[in-house]
C-alpha cells in the first residue's frame, strides 16, 4: 500500500468527508425531536422555562444545521469525483435513492429552518410548531433514505445485473432490504442518545456553574430519562444487528469478534490486539463460548473464522477495536444514564459528582457513533457494493496529488471548524449563565446614565 | 433530434430531455438565490458598521440554507441522471470545485459563528464570511470558464476563466446589491445603490465575453447562431438584456433622488432586470450547448442513466417539485418586506 496511491487517498479523504458529516446530521435529527418536546410542552403548559429550553437548543440546532448542509454538499460532489465506479456500476440503484432524499428531505427541512429559526411573531403559533415538526420529520426522512442505501450496500437486494450493471426489479425489496430495518433503528436510536448525552452534559455544566434557571434542570431531567430509557432498547437492537450481520456478512463477524479459526463453541474475546501477519490474537483474554452463545444462541455453534474467507476479509484490527470502543461507551451510557436516573427518581437532584461525568460525557454519542460507523464500514472491505463491487474497482482516475492537496485542506477545516462548533456550544451555555445570573441579582436601585 | 441519432416518443429520448431541463432550472434557481445571497456576503465589507451588516445578513439568514439546497438538486440530477458526464466534467473541475466548497464551508458556517461564538471573535467570522462568498463566486465563475471552453488544459483558456471568475463576482455584487435595495431602508439603501452601479459595467462585460467567446468555441454553435433564420429568431435576447440593462442604469441613477424623498416606488427594478439578464443569458447559453454536456464530446442522451430509473425520479420530481415550490413561495411570503432584526 503506497502512501500516495490514489485509492488510498481517495478513500481517506471520503471517509474524513463523511466522518466529519455525519456528526452533525446525528445531532440534527435527534435534537429536532426534542426541540419539537419542548415546544409542544410550551404550549401544552404555558410554562415559560420550556420556551427558555427551546429558544437555548434551537441556537445549537441552527449550528449544528448549518455544518452538516455545507457538510453534506461536499458528500454529493465527491460521490461522482472519489467513486465514479459506484454510479456506474448501481447508479440505477443509489441514484432515485439520493434523488428521493434531496427531492423529499433537504428542501423541506432548509426551508421550514428559515421559518422555525426567524418565524416566530410572523407566522401562528401552530405554523411555528408545524414547522418545527417538519424540520425534525425531513431529517429523519433524509436518514430514512441515506440509510435504505447504505444498507443495500451492505445487503444488496431486489436488483439483477445486466451487463455489468445493477437494473432494480422491486423497488419494495432495494429500500426494505435485509439489514435495512436494524440500520435504519440503530441509528435512530444512536441519534436518539447523542442528543440525549449532549443535553444533559451542557446542562449539567450550566448546573455545576450554579445556573438556577428551571429549563436547566428540566433539560438535565428530560435527557437522562430519555437516554435510561433508549440505551437498553440500543443494546438489544445492536444485538439484533448482529444476528443480520451474522447471517449476510459473517467476514465481518468475524472481524468483530477476533476469530481466526472456524470453531464450535468460540470464545468471546474480551481484548486482544490482533495480528494479521501471524493471523492470531496477542494478549487474548476471552469467556470461553460465550461468542457461539450470544451469536448463535447455541454453547457449541460454529463461528466461521477470518481464514475460512480466503483473502476477501476486512483488515481486523480497526473493525476488532473500534466495535471494543463502541460497545465499552454503550455500556459505559447504560451505567451513568441509570445511576444518574435513579439519583433523580430517589433525591430529586443530582450530585457534583454525576454532574461532572455527564459534562465529561457530552460527546460520548459521537465516539460510539463514530466508532460505529467504522466497524460497519471497515467491516465491508474489500467491497463497496457486498458482492457487487470493491471499493477498488469503483475508485476514480483523480490524481494521487490533486486528492492529497484538497485532503489536507479539508482535514485542516474540519479540525478548526469541530473546535468552533465545541467551544460556541460551551460559550453559548456559559452565555446563557451570565444571563440568568444578572436576572438572580436584586435590582440595584435605578441607575440614570 | 435525429442528427443525434434519438427517438424523441421513446423513454430513452424524452426523459434526459426533461432532466437536462430540470437540471437547467435547478442551476438557474440556485445562481440567482444563492447569487444575491454570496453578492450580500462580498458587499459586506463596505458596510459603515456592525448594524448595518447585521441588517445584510438579516436579509439573506432565513433563505441561504435553502438557497444552497438548489445545488445539491442540480449537482444531483448531473450525478443520478448523467452520472458519465458528472464523472468527466467533476473531475476535470477538481480544483475549482474543492475551492468552492471550502469556500462554501466557510461562508456557511461564519452565518451562525457570526453571532455565536465570542464578541472578539466576530470581525474574525465576518471576514470569513466576505472571503468565502468571494472565493466560491470566483470559482464557480471560472468553472462557467472552463465549461463554456470544454475543458481545455491551455493557458488561454484558464485565463479566460478566471476573467469569468471576475464577471461572476460583479454579477452576484449586482444581484446582492439590488436584493438590498429592495430589503433596506436608509443610508444602508442608499449605499446599496452605489455599489449597484459600481457593479453594472463589469457585468455587462462579463455577459459580452460570454456571448463573444462561446460561438468561436465550436463551429457548430457558431453556425446556430450565425445561420439564417435562426439569427432572427435569437435577436430578442441580446436586444431584451441591451433594454434590460437600459432600464437599470436609468433605475440606478433615478433611485438616489427618490430615496431622499422617501419614496420606496420602483427599488425592486434593480433586482428584476438583473434577474432577467441572468436568465436571459443563461437561456442563450443553453441554446448553444444543447443538447452537449460537455461541448461536443458527451451529449445528454450518451450520458444518461437507464430510462427505468430516470422514470422512477420522474415521478418523484412531477409529485414533490411543485410542493417544494409552493413552500418555497409561502416562505418568501413569510419574510416578505423590508428586512428587520432577526433573533431566536
Amino acid at each position: 500500500m503506497e502512501l500516495l496511491d490514489p485509492v488510498v487517498l481517495a478513500r481517506i479523504q471520503f471517509a474524513a468527508n463523511i466522518t466529519f458529516h455525519i456528526l452533525f446530521p446525528t445531532i440534527s435529527i435527534g435534537l429536532g425531536w426534542f426541540l419539537l418536546f419542548f415546544k409542544i410542552r410550551f404550549v401544552a403548559t404555558q410554562q415559560s422555562h420550556w420556551m427558555d429550553a427551546y429558544q437555548f437548543w434551537i441556537k445549537i440546532f441552527a449550528l449544528t444545521f448549518a455544518l452538516g448542509v455545507v457538510s453534506g454538499i461536499t458528500m454529493s460532489f465527491q460521490f461522482g469525483t472519489n467513486w465514479p465506479g459506484f454510479m456506474n456500476t448501481v447508479g440505477n440503484v443509489a441514484g432515485p435513492l439520493l434523488a428521493y432524499e434531496v427531492l423529499t428531505a433537504f428542501f423541506l427541512e432548509a426551508t421550514m429552518l428559515g421559518i422555525m429559526l426567524f418565524g416566530r411573531g410572523r407566522v401562528s403559533e401552530r405554523v411555528h410548531t408545524l414547522a418545527t415538526f417538519l424540520v425534525a420529520a425531513g431529517t429523519t426522512a433524509s436518514a430514512f433514505w441515506i440509510l435504505a442505501l447504505n444498507s443495500w450496500m451492505h445487503t444488496p437486494a431486489g436488483y439483477t445485473m445486466i451487463n455489468g450493471k445493477a437494473h432494480v426489479t422491486s423497488w419494495m425489496a432495494v429500500i426494505f432490504n435485509p439489514s435495512f430495518p436494524y440500520r435504519l433503528t440503530h441509528m435512530l436510536i444512536a441519534s436518539g442518545l447523542t442528543v440525549a448525552f449532549l443535553l444533559a452534559g451542557i446542562s449539567a455544566y450550566r448546573w455545576l456553574k450554579n445556573d438556577k434557571a428551571r429549563d436547566v434542570m428540566a433539560t438535565l431531567r428530560t435527557a437522562v430519562f430519555v437516554a435510561a430509557i433508549l440505551i437498553p432498547l440500543q443494546i438489544i437492537v445492536g444485538d439484533l444487528h448482529g444476528l443480520n450481520t451474522l447471517k449476510y456478512e459473517p467476514a465481518k463477524i468475524a472481524a468483530m469478534e477476533g476469530i481466526w479459526d472456524t470453531q464450535a463453541g468460540a470464545p468471546a474475546v474480551l481484548i486482544a490486539i490482533p495480528d494479521a501477519a501471524t493471523q492470531s490474537n496477542h494478549y487474548e483474554l476471552a469467556i470461553p463460548k460465550l461468542a457461539s452463545f450470544y451469536l448463535t444462541h447455541d454453547w457449541h455453534g460454529e463461528i466461521k473464522g477470518i481464514k475460512a474467507f480466503g483473502e476477501q476479509h476486512p483488515p481486523v484490527a480497526p473493525v476488532f477495536f473500534a466495535f471494543r470502543i463502541m460497545v465499552g461507551v454503550g455500556l459505559l451510557m447504560l451505567a451513568v444514564s441509570w445511576f444518574v436516573a435513579w439519583q433523580l427518581h430517589a433525591r430529586k437532584n443530582i450530585t457534583v459528582l454525576s454532574a461532572k461525568i455527564l459534562v465529561a460525557m457530552t460527546f460520548a454519542g459521537w465516539i460510539a457513533l463514530v466508532s460505529g460507523w467504522y466497524v460497519t464500514e471497515i467491516g465491508r472491505q474489500p467491497w463497496l457494493v457486498y458482492g457487487v463491487l470493491t471499493t477498488a474497482q469503483a475508485a476514480s482516475a483523480v490524481s494521487a496529488k490533486n486528492i492529497a492537496i484538497t485532503l489536507l485542506i479539508y482535514l485542516l477545516l474540519y479540525v478548526a471548524l469541530l473546535i468552533s462548533y465545541i467551544s460556541v456550544i460551551f460559550h453559548l451555555a456559559k452565555k446563557a449563565i451570565y444571563k440568568n445570573d444578572l436576572a438572580e441579582q436584586p435590582p440595584q436601585g435605578v441607575q440614570h446614565v | 433530434m435525429s442528427e443525434f441519432g434519438v427517438n424523441l416518443f421513446t423513454p430513452a429520448g424524452w426523459l434526459p430531455l426533461v432532466f437536462a431541463l430540470v437540471m437547467a432550472l435547478s442551476i438557474l434557481a440556485y445562481v440567482i438565490l444563492d447569487g444575491y445571497d454570496l453578492g450580500v456576503g462580498m458587499l459586506l465589507k463596505k458596510a459603515d458598521d456592525l448594524s448595518q451588516k447585521d441588517t445584510m445578513i438579516a436579509s439573506i439568514s432565513p433563505f441561504w440554507d435553502a438557497n444552497e439546497t438548489w445545488l445539491v438538486l442540480g449537482i444531483g440530477i448531473l450525478l443520478v441522471a448523467f452520472p458519465l458526464a458528472h464523472g468527466v466534467i467533476l473531475g476535470a473541475l477538481y480544483l475549482p470545485v474543492a475551492l468552492m466548497l471550502i469556500a462554501l464551508t466557510l461562508r456557511g458556517v461564519a452565518f451562525d459563528f457570526r453571532v455565536k461564538a465570542k464578541a472578539q471573535h466576530q470581525p474574525l467570522w465576518d471576514h470569513v464570511f466576505y472571503a468565502g462568498s468571494l472565493l466560491a463566486s470566483w470559482s464557480q465563475g471560472f468553472m462557467l470558464g472552463q465549461f463554456i471552453t470544454g475543458f481545455r488544459e491551455e493557458l488561454n483558456s484558464y485565463l479566460f476563466s478566471a476573467l469569468i471568475g471576475f464577471c461572476l463576482i460583479a454579477g452576484y455584487r449586482l444581484l446582492g446589491a439590488g436584493w438590498l435595495i429592495m430589503k433596506t431602508e436608509g443610508p444602508l439603501q442608499y449605499k446599496a445603490v452605489k455599489w449597484a452601479q459600481r457593479s453594472l459595467w463589469l457585468t455587462a462585460a462579463g455577459v459580452l465575453a460570454i456571448s463573444a467567446a462561446t460561438p468561436w468555441v465550436s463551429s457548430r454553435i457558431f453556425d446556430k447562431w450565425f445561420s439564417f433564420p435562426n439569427v432572427l429568431m435569437l435577436l430578442p435576447i441580446p436586444v431584451m438584456t441591451l433594454v434590460l440593462f437600459g432600464v437599470m442604469a436609468r433605475s440606478l441613477a433615478r433611485l438616489p433622488v427618490r430615496l431622499a424623498q422617501d419614496n420606496q416606488y420602483g427599488t425592486a427594478v434593480p433586482f428584476a432586470c438583473t434577474v432577467g439578464v441572468f436568465m436571459l443569458s443563461f437561456y442563450g447559453l443553453a441554446y448553444s450547448i444543447f443538447p452537449w454536456l460537455v461541448i461536443d464530446r458527451i451529449t445528454i442522451w450518451q450520458a444518461a442513466s437507464a430510462p427505468e430509473a430516470l422514470l422512477v425520479i420522474f415521478y418523484g420530481v412531477v409529485v414533490v417539485l411543485p410542493i417544494i415550490i409552493g413552500y418555497t413561495i409561502f416562505a418568501y411570503r413569510v419574510f416578505w418586506g423590508k428586512a428587520t432584526k432577526l433573533s431566536y
